[in-house]
């Protein structure tokens, strides 16, 4: 492929992929010409237009680009863990091209002097748009609001708790209405601190053999109500962040059908693995919230199959070696995902419990309508989008990978679905060396 | 779908399916538990001779890690080590090295380039001997003197060794296990190994607050009312309460706990009348058991403490007998290579 499709005014042209557009296009041996970084052309005449680059996508999916709603980048404030620069090119190496930055960086992202920075520095280095979500209480510490007026005024698309409690239920409730006033959607990760306590484990059969600490359903099924309801009287538009419970699955369902703005995302290692991924004390699999039971994530899986469940994100939480090298208490949570998303949501379909058509709108229409954006392929769209064969295995190893997290869940193992070709604006985010 | 086997059983194990670590009981078979307790049968003799060792570790170096303070267990195992002609170094690294902000792997490396051959650890989090286990070089064994919550092996079989010298065995066994099991890293592995071993029943008696969810997957029954839990048994294990349970409101008092769950000569009385009480110790007297049972002719207190120091050399001995095959194994195949 040309490199000068990079370049203004270039042109690339795409060839012979199966071109699926959310649910509504799925067509065979289609064509795509992309130019100033929008789409200008599609079918015939994108196949008799001349380009500087032509890519051959035989064999492969060209989708609308993956929308991660929650992700690390850890910058500004952890470069030993990672940073812009290389948590989106792996981003992109993973299909992905726009990720939501979470708030916890440090300083915290939460105020617009901080959102100013995440999107200058992305500006300058990131492969992959960067849309920032901002703090829901200053500091994160969930005592105090964040200057919300400029937190949006700065551009972030939301606010959020970035996986961490707010305590008191007032605070919460004046956080909702503030965000509603300036139309922020507040993403929130459920979690009752004081039932989570010091667990770091689905409080279940696994916890009990091994003495580990738990954190019970409980724990995330009573904010999911205590948000819903606070939801529901102030008005505001909720996103429920990494649901991890089989009876959080029901409720957002029971609060839809009520009509209140509520939707929600599932990490995508959550929809694969159970409490039983710890039982050999794998430092990896310390996530928060925790793996839960095989029931739990058979109710992710249909909530998502039924489209309750509006997308699947990576939670991509790079570290660095020492944060997972200790006994498991004592390691940080959080996996390096953002690369192994769209292999393991097609092991999924393999395994028949994921349509392909639902999972690729979970990880493409679904999360950009939370953020009221569209994901689509078509004649004067911005040409974000991945080309990847759903049939070709890959191993990653860490001398593949491209995040500075080195604890992705599937390194060593052979996945389906190959990246070929990302592009973020129309430009070259990611290309595999053989296309 | 779960993660690659999680099972423990592949790292304390060699390929014979001889001992290389002792990290837990989950995963070893009833054979092998028998072949701990029969070990230590034979070296229950060794404490009994005018000059106590056997020269089975000499010219090995055990180090006791312990990264919590624990007298008697460190006693222990430094007594067996001792027995089995060890050079033998306690470290107290709750006082040194990691509270200066060395990491654990840190720690690990050099005290490996000491040129160990055994860590015998204690630890407070649960699972920290495993990850020394997978971190360490492969030929130093690692022997877990308790963990978190997670387990306490060398305890739960001495545990069984007393049993098997005063019941003869354990099938038809009825056994109780009272009191904190939530916290308690001995009834995990007690529990393990009773059903191992193949007793009729095994009981926790407790109050909903001092189990874990979901016991009953761990093999037991629960009774939440002493009197019924005592009914039949022939076997009951006593634990120790902390006194901090009162004050993360697991319980309201001491007192209420004694009232409904300690143990006195009338509880006792409901169960068969050679029913053996047992107890990891230390005693907290009149909390958890009442004076007179635990010094009456029930008790086997004192026995567990001696069989103690026999399990231990037992599993010591095993775990370097089985590094030394493996170490064997490798030199011959890397020679026919």
């Amino acid at each position: 492929m040309s490199r000068s499709v990079q370049d203004s005014g270039a042109s690339l042209k795409i060839v012979g992929g199966r071109l699926l557009d959310s649910l509504d296009t799925d067509a065979e041996n289609t064509a795509l010409l992309i130019k100033d970084g929008h789409i200008v052309a599609m079918g015939e005449a994108a196949a008799r237009a001349s380009a500087d680059g032509t890519v051959n996508a035989e064999g492969c999916v060209i989708s609308p680009g993956f929308v991660d709603l929650h992700c690390n980048l850890r910058e500004p404030g952890n470069g030993q863990k990672g940073n812009i620069e290389s948590e989106t090119r792996a981003a992109a190496h993973g299909g992905f091209t726009t990720v939501c930055a979470s708030p916890e960086t440090s300083p915290v992202n939460d105020s617009g002097a901080v959102t100013n920075l995440i999107r200058d520095l992305a500006s300058n280095r990131a492969s992959v748009h960067v849309l920032p979500v901002g703090a829901i209480t200053r500091g994160l510490e969930g005592e105090l609001l964040s200057d919300m007026a400029g937190l949006a005024a700065a551009g972030c698309v939301a606010v959020g708790n970035g996986g961490r409690g707010v305590r008191n239920a007032r605070v919460l409730r004046r956080c909702m209405a503030y965000a509603q006033t300036f139309g922020l959607t507040v993403m929130f990760r459920p979690e009752n601190q004081a039932l989570a306590a010091d667990g770091y484990a689905h409080d279940g059969v696994v916890t009990s053999r091994l003495g580990l600490l738990g954190i019970p359903e409980v724990a995330e099924t009573t904010a999911v109500m205590e948000m819903i309801l606070l939801a529901e009287e102030t008005g505001a538009r909720l996103h429920l962040s990494q649901l991890s419970c089989a009876r959080s699955v029901e409720m957002l369902a029971e609060a839809r059908s009520r009509g209140i703005a509520v939707t929600a995302d599932v990490a995508i290692h959550q929809l694969l693995f159970t409490e039983d991924a710890l039982a050999g004390f794998d430092s990896r699999f310390h996530v928060r919230p925790p793996l839960r039971s095989e029931r739990d994530r058979k109710a992710l899986l249909a909530g998502v199959r039924d489209g309750v469940i509006d997308a699947i994100t990576s939670q991509h939480q790079p570290h660095d070696t020492a944060a997972k090298q200790a006994p498991l208490a004592a390691t940080e949570p959080g996996l390096s995902t953002i690369e192994s998303v769209l292999s393991l949501g097609l092991e999924l379909v393999e395994l028949n419990e994921l349509g392909f058509p639902e999972l690729m709108r979970a990880l493409t229409s679904g999360p950009a309508s939370v953020l009221g954006r569209t994901a689509r392929l078509a004649e004067g769209e911005v040409a974000d989008l991945c080309v990847f064969n759903p049939e070709h295995y890959w191993t990653p190893a860490d001398d593949t990978l491209l995040s500075v997290g080195r604890h992705a869940p599937v390194t060593g193992r052979e996945v389906p679905g190959v990246v070929r070709l990302t592009l973020a604006g129309g430009k070259v985010a990611w290309q595999h060396p053989e296309t | 779908m779960t993660a690659n086997d999680p099972s423990p059983h592949h790292l304390q194990l060699t390929r014979d399916g001889q001992l290389r670590h002792f990290l837990t009981l989950d995963g070893l078979s009833r054979d092998l538990l028998t072949d701990i307790l029969d070990t230590a049968d034979s070296f229950i003799e060794v404490g009994e001779r005018t000059i106590k060792k056997v020269p089975l570790l000499r010219g090995r170096t055990v180090v006791n890690l312990f990264f919590e303070s624990s007298t008697r267990t460190r006693s222990t195992f430094e007594l067996a080590a001792k027995r089995l002609s060890a050079d033998v170094l306690n470290l107290d690294i709750s006082t040194s090295a990691t509270s200066k902000g060395e990491s654990l792997s840190d720690t690990l490396l050099n005290l490996e380039a000491m040129a160990s051959d055994m860590f015998v650890v204690r630890h407070s989090q649960s699972g920290a001997p495993h990850f020394i286990a997978e971190s360490v070089t492969p030929g130093v064994a690692i022997i877990n003197a308790g963990d978190g919550r997670h387990a306490h092996p060398t305890q739960a079989m001495l545990d069984m060794l007393t049993i098997r010298q005063h019941k003869g065995g354990f099938e038809g066994l009825k056994v109780a296990i009272v009191g904190d099991v939530l916290h308690s890293r001995v009834a995990r592995s007690q529990i393990r190994a009773l059903n191992v071993l193949g007793v009729a029943e095994v009981r926790v008696i407790a109050p909903g607050t001092l189990l874990p969810k979901d016991v009953e997957s761990l093999g037991c029954t629960v009774y939440y009312d002493m009197a019924e839990g005592m009914k039949d048994l022939d076997v009951v294990i006593m634990l120790r309460l902390q006194n901090e349970r009162m004050e993360g409101a697991l319980l309201p008092s001491e007192r209420e706990f004694y009232r409904l769950y300690g143990l006195n000569r009338d509880k006792l009385a409901l169960a068969h009348p050679d029913c053996i009480v047992m107890h990891p110790g230390p005693i907290n007297r009149g909390v958890e058991i009442e004076s007179a049972v635990a010094d009456g002719p029930q008790s086997v207190i004192l026995n567990q403490v001696t069989n103690g120091i026999a399990i231990r050399m037992a599993v010591m001995s095993m775990a370097m007998g089985g590094q030394l095959a493996e170490r064997q194994r490798t030199q011959t195949q890397g020679g026919q290579v």
